[in-house]
Order: C-alpha cells, then structure tokens, then sequence
C-alpha cells in the first residue's frame, strides 16, 4: 500500500506567501467568477472549447501540480524558443512561426488503439476541461524557465482513444510543411523531418504528462508549439514535442529525431539527470531564465527535474547511465 | 589621365589613414552591436550565452578577414589591405580573448574547468584555436618581428591552425543545421585554394602551362 504524501514541490503553508502568489490568488478568484458565469450558460464551459490564437482560454487551476517558484515571464517565454522548424536561432520561432497555419488543425491517430481517425483538434480535446499546472522546462542544453501551461492530462486523451493491449508506446510527429515552416527548407539540416518523438505507455500514462494547448491563460502562442503540444516536465525539453499532428500506438519502440541524428548524445528517455552529462556540456546546473549577465541565475538541476516522487518508479531497475 | 590619377588617389597617406580607420570601426562594430543590445534588452533572457556566441563568431569572422588581406592586395594590387592586416589580426584576438572570457564567467561561472577543458571536444578545439593566437598577439609589434627574422614568418603560419581549428570548434556545436558552417568552410577553401595556387599547385596542373 503505498500513502501519498505532498509531493516536495507543491505550495507548502510554511512559506509565507510571497506578492506573486498572492496575486495568482486573485487571478484565481476572478477564474472562480468566471466559472459561476459559465454556470449559468452551461454551453460555454462543459467542455474544452477549440484554442484560438491570442484568446483567453477557461480553465482550473491545479495547485497539486503547481510550484512557488518564479515564472518566466511571458515575454521571455514567447521569444527564446528551440523549434527548428523555422531556424535554429532562439529567436527565429518568434520572428518566422506567423507563418504556420493552426486553424483548423486536425490529429491523425493511428496504430494499435479501438479509435482510430483524423480529429479535428476539438474532437480531440472535446469532453475533457482544461487546467493549469505551472511546470519546470528543462532544456538539454543547461537553461531552464518555469511556465504556466493550460491544457488537459495526456493520460485523459490517451484512454478516450482506447490503447489496445499491443500498445507499448506512443509515438508523435510535428507538421511537416516546408511552405509554412522554413526551417524544413535548409537543404543542410541534418533533421529528417517531421520532428519524431515517442514515449512508453506508462510514461504517458503517468500524471505528469500534460497536452498543452495554452500558457499564461491564452491559446498557446505559434513559436512555444501551437495549437497542440506534449508537456513533459520531467524530460529534456526536445521531448515536449510542439505542434503535433499524428500520435500513433504501437508495438515497437520509436525512434526518435534526436536519437537518429546523434544517438550518443540523445537517448530515448531523456530525463533530466545531473549525473549523465551530455557530451558537449555538463548537466549538474541550470540557468534559470531569466538570467542576468553579471549575477547569472544558476541552480543545481535535480534529477528528473524535481519530479522524482511522480515519475522515479517508472524507471526502476534501469541503468540511466545506459537509458539517458 | 584616369590612371594616373588612380594611383595617386591610392598612394595618397589620407586616403590610406582613412580606410584604416574605416576598418577599425568596422571590426569595433559586433562589439557595438552587442552592447546595444544588452542596454536595449534585445541580448534576450539567456545574455551570457548570446554575448559569448556573439563574441566567438566576431573572433571567427575577423580570422577569415585577416588570411583576407594577402589575396585582396595580390587581387587589385592596391598595397593598403596589407596596412590593416595586423590591426585586424588584433582585433580577432581581442574578440578572442573577451569570449574566452564571456565563456568562463558566463557559461562556467569559473566551475567545473578540468572536465569541461578535458573532456568536451569542441571545448578542446577551441582553447587549441585560442592558444595558437596567443604567441601571434604577443609577437605583433614591429620590434618583436625585427628580432624574430625569419622565424617570424614561420611563426605566424600559426594562423592557418587557428582558423580550421576554429571552424571545428563551430561545426562541432552545430546541433541539426549546418549551412552557416559550410558557408564558412567554403569560404575558408578559398583562403586557402588560392595560397595553394599560388604556391606552385598550377604547376601540378600541366593544361594550365602554355
């Protein structure tokens, strides 16, 4: 029998509230009013209503899966960006992701699961309410930032489609369209494109695993991976895969973008671990986003990005020096 | 006399003090830049890192502007490139060491130095690049290549290491994309394909004689 306790990172009332929690909690109340409104007109909010670039969205907060600490702020987090699709710049997403197209958008599901179909992204979405859960982003490569993500768990998705027993994992893709994504034109990138990710069943199954589809309380903006994304906050941030248009069940594991490029220094798992160094640079710290030049904004990384407590018995018994 | 007047325009000292300066502001411009950037907040949330990037490939660049100028001269027979070639190899150690110095600061915070300088072969590449320019910067003065001789020729022959070692240490953080670095290598196969020219390749080649 195993009793849950709080989990390390959550709101503890041992700390005195600091100004930004106090005035979440204002933000919190005026949500709770909006909640009553929709009450009243049950059409609005019964179900997770399509996102819509730039509005508002409805959701609840989850203080389980919330943490004290600072968020980036929001215009850091729309403009220091890894997606490759539109260059490898970390302001290239922001200057050149106008160019995609996220309305409509529909999700190819496929593989071993009983429901199988094109969805359009609110079929997708359609019985489940949104939530926000502030999450740690780690990035592989040594930065990190806090954000607040609005979206709904992967485990509630996933189980609507109905995995059959063969499904060991799931795999993902991002858009391919070099006509809307200019990154997808450079004829010396190394990437096979679409962008691919996977994960095992039970890592999507885990609480944790979150499908955004918005950050700050807004529709999520094109760079940060509109309309749809993985959360996964305990993973190297390449394993949030943005934009996604197919998610497939399968058998076999999938190999992923990163493993087939450089396989030493990606692995399939990619949790967040100081002990496993990347090759190219060390994991033990992080620079906390956003980082000032002469008092830079470094933290010890911990492993699985603090999150231990949800996700550390998934890997039991395995060698993470091996399955980095 | 168009041509007579050509040559005088570029013999003339204030045409030639000019451009030097015309050079200098171009080389002091990535430094400019940078801290333009850091007082507007355009440098973005991650400074360190975009500053010590920034500073690396102004480093990188005036290397390929520096091995520019002996072509330059032999291509338009104009001896003023050849007047700005140390200024510009000072310059390219000057980015040098302030982002060797960014790196340490910034990206390390002076920590865990022996694995990152050990173990990490783009790390490695670079502080070989660094290390070829230091004995060029200090040998620069006109009364060190006096006392040098011939050996000073020989010495700086040290710049040819420093800039392929230099493109390594680029190519080797390239992480998907890597059309900046064949650009830049193929620019760099020209510095080096005429050099090879004209010391005595065409010779190898027995259509081009005659």
């Amino acid at each position: 029998m195993l009793i849950k306790s709080r989990p390390s990172w959550a709101l503890s009332h041992r700390h005195v509230t600091p100004e930004h929690i106090y005035l979440n909690r204002r933000r919190f109340m005026s949500g709770v009013a909006a909640g009553a409104a929709g009450l009243a007109m049950p059409g609005l909010l019964s179900a997770a209503a399509a996102p819509v670039q730039g509005e508002p969205l409805n959701f609840t907060r989850s203080p389980q899966f919330s943490t004290e600490e600072e968020k980036t702020p929001f215009k850091d987090v729309i403009r220091y960006n890894n997606f490759y699709e539109f260059g490898t710049g970390k302001d290239d997403p922001a200057k050149y992701a106008e160019s995609m197209s996220v309305d409509p958008w529909s999700v190819i599901v496929d593989g071993e699961c009983g429901k199988p179909g094109t969805y359009a992204l609110e079929d997708l979405l359609q019985p489940h309410d949104y939530e926000e859960r502030v999450y740690r982003l780690r990035c592989v490569e040594a930065w990190s930032m806090v954000i607040p993500w609005v979206g709904v768990p992967l485990a509630d998705v996933v189980k609507r489609l109905e995995p059959t027993s063969k499904a060991k994992y799931l795999y993902f893709e991002t858009l391919e369209d070099p006509e809307q994504m200019r990154g997808q034109q450079s004829i010396f990138s190394t990437i096979d494109w679409p962008y691919r990710e996977g994960l095992r069943m039970d890592e999507a199954m885990n609480e944790l695993a979150f499908l955004a589809v918005g950050l700050y309380g807004k529709a999520l903006p094109k760079q940060n991976g509109a309309p749809i994304r993985l959360v996964l906050p305990w993973k190297y941030g390449f394993k949030s895969i943005k934009s996604i248009v197919r998610i497939r069940f399968q058998e076999s594991r999938p190999k992923t973008t990163w493993e087939r490029i450089a396989p030493s220094e990606y692995g399939f798992y990619a949790n967040v671990n100081p002990e496993v160094d990347h090759p190219r640079w060390s994991q033990k710290r992080e620079r906390r986003l956003p980082s000032g030049l002469f008092s830079p904004n470094w933290i010890e990384t911990e492993k699985f990005n603090g999150y231990g407590e949800q996700v550390a018995n998934l890997y039991k018994g395995m060698d993470l020096r091996k399955f980095y | 006399m168009p041509g007579v007047l050509g040559i005088e325009w570029r013999r003339s000292a204030g045409v030639l003090l000019g451009f030097r300066w015309l050079v200098a502001a171009l080389a002091s411009l990535p430094l400019l830049l940078l801290a333009g950037d850091m007082v507007s907040g355009a440098v973005g949330p991650d400074p360190g890192q975009t500053i010590t990037e920034g500073l690396g490939l102004a480093a990188f660049q005036l290397l390929l502007a520096t091995l520019a100028m002996t072509p330059l001269r032999r291509w338009t027979g104009w001896a003023g490139w050849l007047r700005v070639r140390r200024m510009l190899g000072l310059f390219a150690f000057f980015y040098a060491v302030l982002h060797v110095l960014a790196f340490l600061q910034f990206i390390l915070g002076w920590s865990d130095l022996w694995a990152t300088f050990t173990k990490r072969p783009y790390i490695i590449a670079g502080a070989v690049a660094f290390l070829c320019l230091v004995p060029l910067a200090v040998t620069s003065p006109v009364s060190a290549m006096r006392r040098l001789g011939p050996y000073w020729k020989r010495l700086h022959k040290l710049i040819y290491l420093a800039v392929v070692v230099a493109w390594v240490h680029f190519l080797w953080q390239a992480r998907s994309d890597l059309g900046e670095m064949v650009i830049y290598g193929l620019l760099l196969a020209i510095l080096f394909g005429v050099r090879g020219y004209w010391s005595g390749w065409s010779s190898l080649v027995p259509l081009k004689k005659g």
